[in-house]
């Protein structure tokens, strides 16, 4: 809905915004709010505190707005402010969330080693026969469709914090690499690490899904066709 | 450049973060390796399917709350 709206370019954008237009102002509060609560819950222990960091960051770009000297795009330095605040907020309940270096969670290969074949193999690192990739057969089917979400949701509630964080700023509200350094405070080689492993992640839970998917698919497609070749038979008079 | 090498080099490659060489080696992989040429293309639909996760209801669009930090911008601007 609101998502549909373009925004104006961002010097229109905030003279419009320091002029006191309402309309505005209601833009780019429907439009960035969902992503800002999505980001700030993965700061903060609940959604009602992630709601309260939501606001204060409004209320702190309203008071804050005469300050902005356009260095970021409106939309980072917003979000910039949403972040301090949401870490702020999560440093009273103890939770801190270090960009900084890498950290344990963010080492290891992220597809099985046992998938490639071993080191006295004639062809080491390869795909082990059977192991390899298989093509996804995308749904059009919306149940499918919403399945297929329930599955991302699941594989994204299931990453570390910090992957969820870059992977959602990336992926998902769509910020570029430059961006998400920024608002993190990360290096590029960090924020890539991290990504890749976030989604990598989220495309070994869909291949899972989707191995699942279509052995179910091939199974009743199976199951089709010997009912049907058994009606067939029963109409050619065959026991 | 083996298939488990290309596996964690991914990202970095759609990002376009590799260096020439590494870009070069990987391309090349790509060329003859169909299973990394799935690998690389279920990383892509694996942002694509991610993209539309966007869309969420926010409490900030709740009335109350979206009339208050109106009413904050309007008091701010005068």
């Amino acid at each position: 809905m609101a998502r549909d709206v373009p925004l104006p370019p961002d010097d229109e954008l905030v003279e419009r915004l320091r002029g006191g237009d309402e309309a505005a102002f209601g833009l780019v509060l429907d439009l960035w709010s969902p992503s800002m609560l999505r980001l700030a819950r993965s700061f903060v222990s609940t959604n009602a505190t992630a709601e309260e960091v939501v606001q204060e960051t409004w209320l702190a770009v309203v008071r804050g707005l005469a300050r902005f000297e356009g260095r970021a795009s409106l939309k980072t330095w917003v979000f910039r402010i949403l972040v301090n605040t949401a870490r702020t907020r999560g440093a009273k309940e103890s939770r801190t969330l270090p960009f900084s270096s890498l950290l344990p969670e963010d080492e290891g290969p992220t597809v099985d080693p046992s998938r490639f074949r071993p080191s006295d193999d004639p062809h080491p690192g390869h795909w082990n026969p059977g192991q390899q990739p298989q093509p996804w057969m995308l749904p059009e089917d919306a149940a499918l469709k919403s399945e297929v979400r329930a599955v991302l949701a699941e594989a994204l509630g299931a990453l570390p914090d910090r992957h969820r964080i870059v992977v959602t700023l990336r992926d998902i509200d769509g910020h570029s690499s430059d961006e998400v350094c920024e608002l993190l405070d990360i290096s590029p080689g960090n924020q890539r690490v991290i990504l890749h492993r976030a989604r990598a992640a989220v495309r070994a839970r869909l291949e899972t899904y989707f191995a699942t998917a279509t052995a179910t698919t091939a199974t009743s497609t199976a199951a089709a066709s010997t009912a049907a070749a058994s009606t067939a038979a029963q109409r050619r008079g065959a026991p | 450049m083996t298939c488990s090498e290309l596996a964690e080099l991914v990202t970095a490659y759609l990002d376009g973060a590799l260096d020439e060489r590494s870009e070069t080696l990987l391309v090349v992989h790509l060329d003859g390796c169909p299973a990394c040429r799935t690998l690389l293309d279920q990383h892509q639909q694996t942002v694509r399917l991610l993209a539309p996760a966007a869309s969420e209801p926010s409490p900030v669009s709740a009335p109350a709350c979206r009339d208050a930090l109106l009413a904050a911008f309007r008091d701010s601007s005068r």
